[in-house]
């Protein structure tokens, strides 16, 4: 690993977002827009819209930052650029850590905006604090990520890329206990609610909503969102091949 | 090409580039490749792309700046990759490589699609590196190309059916160029070769 090719890398995907203003402003615009919306469809019962606001400012980064990074690492690989990358000195590692480091960063601008709409014009309110919520929201960003680029692999074209997103993500969102209490799913739907990461991002959530003190649960499914989010990232390292067939 | 690159799986036989198995991670740091569709980021300047494969190379920013210069992108170099001509992103993307100083450059058709006066210019600066000692292996299905190569293999189907100079081809054949050259000899190929 080489701190001088993860951050050219981290720098150059940054560079490019930065050119890219519409995605920028998309990125940054449509969660905060979005939990607007959702404010007022949810008008007469605040009381939901503070526990399900405060859950969908953490999962728009991982659905986000899934989208940009397969997109972005599909162009890279149909463009031919991942291909001469793989034939400089450069390791995989520091290009999957540049990737999730540089859409990290983005995330964290993005959770910070739909934190604060969150917190300060929708009058959402935790018992416990806002800096844990943006915490969880870049762990999910990482899962995005990391999810992202292993997709991008089996993908062929960008349209392709996007259709997984309803594939991968969806599930995912549907079973994490967002739109319907776990508790309350099939038997067999909660064994499988229990294997995908995002549940616990969620749970992780709303203990932060629930509780003023670090719980225990709290910290075990962060710990859990981390591990995923690694291990997905180790697994994309293994989808880059120095060597076509 | 991509054998000796090491981007490709080596399905028969056995292939060394300079002196190692091709592929070897000793060797990334050692041989230059261009693809003949640039591939370069268009979103970012040219000085941003040569600086980014430079960095991963190990290089300093005199020798980015030189990359640029060498390929005639120095008016250019804070410029958009995609607002650029064809040919100047086919520069951009040469000078991604020349950056690295490598042994051995690799080059698919480097100067189809550029202008003349440019053709010139490239080719000057090839045979310059190559006089310095850097060996280039240039593909090309354009017999002009060839044509300003020292040395000359014809490939056909797979199988190596010339090995010469120019000259010596155009000799040996009685051909008036190389195109004709290349077809004759394909032409003597036994049937079923």
């Amino acid at each position: 690993m080489s701190f001088r090719m993860t951050t050219a890398t981290a720098v150059r995907v940054l560079t490019q977002l930065r050119h890219d203003r519409r995605t920028l402003a998309l990125i940054l615009v449509v969660p905060t827009a979005l939990l607007i919306l959702l404010r007022y469809v949810m008008n007469s019962d605040p009381e939901t819209f503070n526990r399900v606001g405060l859950v969908m400012v953490g999962v728009f980064p991982f659905v986000s930052m899934f989208l940009v990074t397969s997109v972005t690492m599909l162009r890279e690989r149909t463009g031919g650029t991942l291909e001469r990358l793989l034939s400089t000195p450069v390791h995989k590692i520091d290009l999957i850590s540049g990737y999730a480091i540089a859409f990290c960063l983005a995330a964290t601008l993005q959770a910070a905006v739909a934190t604060t709409v969150l917190y300060g014009l929708l009058d959402v309110t935790t018992k416990g604090s806002e800096w844990l919520v943006v915490l969880i929201a870049v762990a999910n960003a990482v899962l995005g990520v990391a999810l992202g680029l292993l997709v991008s692999a089996f993908a062929h074209s960008e349209f392709q890329a996007v259709q997984f997103m309803p594939a991968v993500v969806l599930p995912q969102v549907l079973l994490c206990g967002l739109i319907w209490p776990r508790t309350e799913m099939a038997g067999w739907l909660q064994g499988v609610a229990d294997t995908l990461p995002l549940t616990y991002a969620v749970e992780a959530l709303l203990e932060v909503g629930a509780h003023t003190e670090l719980t225990e649960t709290l910290v075990r499914d962060l710990i859990v969102v981390v591990c995923c989010a690694i291990a997905a990232l180790l697994l994309s390292a293994l989808t880059l091949r120095r060597r076509s067939r | 090409m991509r054998t000796v690159v090491g981007v490709q799986r080596i399905h028969a036989g056995a292939v060394r580039v300079l002196e190692l198995p091709a592929g070897h991670p000793r060797l990334r740091h050692r041989i230059g490749y261009v693809t003949q569709s640039p591939s370069i980021y268009s979103d970012m300047t040219v000085k941003a792309n040569v600086d980014y494969f430079g960095t991963m190379y190990g290089v300093d920013a005199a020798r980015v700046k030189a990359a640029i210069a060498d390929v005639g992108l120095a008016d250019a170099a804070h410029r958009f990759v995609g607002a650029l001509s064809g040919g100047e992103r086919a520069r951009v993307s040469l000078a991604c490589a020349l950056v690295a100083r490598p042994e051995l450059l690799v080059l698919d058709e480097p100067t189809v699609g550029q202008d003349p006066v440019l053709r010139r210019d490239l080719w000057a600066h090839f045979h310059d590196l190559a006089d310095r000692g850097v060996t280039l292996l240039i593909s090309s299905h354009v017999m002009d190309e060839a044509a300003r190569c020292d040395r000359l293999l014809f490939i056909r189907d797979g199988r190596l059916i010339a090995d010469d100079s120019p000259p010596d081809l155009l000799r040996r054949t009685g051909t008036p160029d190389l195109e004709s050259a290349f077809l004759l000899v394909a032409s003597q190929l036994p049937e079923g070769a």
